[in-house]
């Protein structure tokens, strides 16, 4: 395990990983569209717009994983101060943000049939929307410290600070009273779904994870390739200073 | 000889007071937030007395941001977070006091002028004596979660803006039970003391971990 802490070996396992995990997404994402819209049954209330939930359910709970993910690498970085942490920290504040609004987005379009409403200032939406603007904090500090390792800890500190969102979000549907449904899937006394709706709904779910786990490979080999280029444009600036001061 | 930590408690608020008036210019901006609210949404009274502790809360909030970018920055600019950066002193303690000085110099003058703003939005008595105590209750919160924004944008350019980007969201909290404990005191279901304790209570934890993720924070600068 310890061996792919080596950027070079991190990087020759992830280009072995990345086909795989690409393959495994477009076939179980494949099947779960395909339950999704063939399989799976009409709600005897909501009819065919139930067919949402497919989306809006696996995209929130990727949208967490996504920040509990960047925590622990967040840790890596405060602690070990690892580059390979501060990258995996780095690759995921986009993801998450794009998994927030897909969330927002799909249950806004589901509550608008649904409860007749785009939009309730409610608990749950309301912190997942704190969830999406502190990932957009994240990838704005970022963007404005140059130096690599020092936006790395700057944001590792503001990741550890916002993760205290997290278990509010997860249990805002039971701590408030709201208009957002509690927790269906994760409850004491198993799930209180219909087999034939949890079955594509976890299929899906398990597309999304491997959607997420391909992209943040793929990015986190994006961020030590960058990495390294601006490192040999430093080198290479030095070198032509020192030739120029020689010559 | 007076010890560190009071001889830096002073200092802050010296600088407080000359430099740019950082507490009589933000009570001003807060004035000027809370009566440009009447003209964007009309001398209703009615209407006002009824929203009067979220706009005060609102302008608070505004009005506490403002002046926090340069908690750190001014420090950074003219090289004495440095020396507090070596000094024997834990830097966890030094923040905590700069935060303490910088409350008084400005959020306390907010907590004093706001029901003489509440006024003029026609708050009832019970909800003049509520905003304040909920304002009392909750700047300390806005002020140590301001100080980690503080700390992260310290030296950066076009900091002051990311921080508010940044530190805006986690007071979401704070701003939820500061209105609704003003709310509940001018009447309503909920009593005023829940809101009240709940609001204290982010007060009081924000105290205990903000001086360490700002302390944090500001070691991480210098790589």
């Amino acid at each position: 395990m310890l061996k792919y802490a080596n950027p070079t070996n991190f990087l020759a396992l992830a280009g072995r990983l990345i086909p795989w995990l690409a393959a495994a997404t477009a076939l179980s994402l494949g099947a779960g569209l395909f339950l999704t819209f063939f399989v799976a049954p009409d709600d005897y209330q909501q009819g065919s717009s139930v067919k949402i939930m497919y989306l809006h359910v696996p995209s929130a709970w990727l949208s967490m994983m996504c920040y509990v993910i960047m925590t622990s690498a967040a840790l890596g970085t405060i602690v070990w101060r690892h580059p390979l942490a501060d990258a995996a920290q780095k690759a995921a504040a986009p993801l998450g943000a794009i998994f927030t609004l897909l969330c927002l987005v799909t249950g806004s379009l589901w509550g608008k049939p649904m409860w007749g409403t785009w939009w309730v200032w409610d608990a749950r939406l309301t912190s997942v929307l704190v969830l999406f603007l502190i990932y957009l904090g994240l990838i704005g500090l970022w963007q404005t410290i140059e130096e690599p390792a020092q936006a790395a800890r700057a944001a590792a500190i503001l990741t550890l600070v916002g993760v205290v969102n997290i278990p509010i979000i997860k249990f805002s549907v039971d701590w408030w009273n709201t208009l957002h449904q509690p927790a269906s899937v994760f409850k004491i006394g198993g799930p209180a779904i219909s087999g034939s709706m949890l079955w594509p709904l976890l299929i899906m779910a398990v597309a999304f994870t491997f959607l997420f786990l391909t992209l943040h490979l793929m990015a986190i080999r994006n961020e030590i390739l960058r990495r390294r280029l601006r490192r040999l444009s430093i080198d290479a600036a030095h070198a032509e200073e020192k030739s120029e001061a020689t010559a | 000889m007076r010890s560190p930590l009071s001889a830096l408690f002073w200092r802050e608020l010296r600088i407080a007071r000359s430099v740019g008036g950082g507490g009589a210019m933000g009570v001003v901006f807060f004035l000027i937030l809370v009566s440009l609210t009447p003209f964007a949404i009309g001398p209703d009274l009615n209407l006002l007395s009824r929203i009067g502790p979220a706009i005060l809360w609102i302008a608070a909030l505004l009005a506490t941001l403002l002046g926090l970018d340069r908690l750190f920055q001014a420090d950074a600019d003219d090289g004495s977070l440095d020396l507090l950066l070596t000094a024997a002193t834990p830097l966890e303690l030094i923040v905590l006091v700069k935060c303490l000085a910088h409350w008084i110099a400005t959020a306390l003058p907010l907590v004093v002028a706001s029901p003489l703003l509440g006024l003029t939005l026609a708050m009832e008595p019970e909800s003049l004596a509520g905003i304040s105590l909920s304002l009392l209750a909750g700047t300390p919160a806005l002020t140590m979660l301001g100080a980690i924004g503080a700390a992260l944008t310290a030296g950066l350019r076009r900091g002051g803006l990311l921080m508010a980007v940044l530190i805006l969201p986690l007071t979401t909290p704070v701003l939820i039970f500061g209105v609704s404990s003003a709310a509940a005191a001018s009447g309503g279901t909920v009593p005023f003391h829940i809101p009240m304790l709940i609001l204290s209570a982010l007060s009081l934890a924000s105290l205990a971990g903000a001086p360490f993720a700002a302390a944090a924070a500001l070691r991480a600068r210098d790589a």
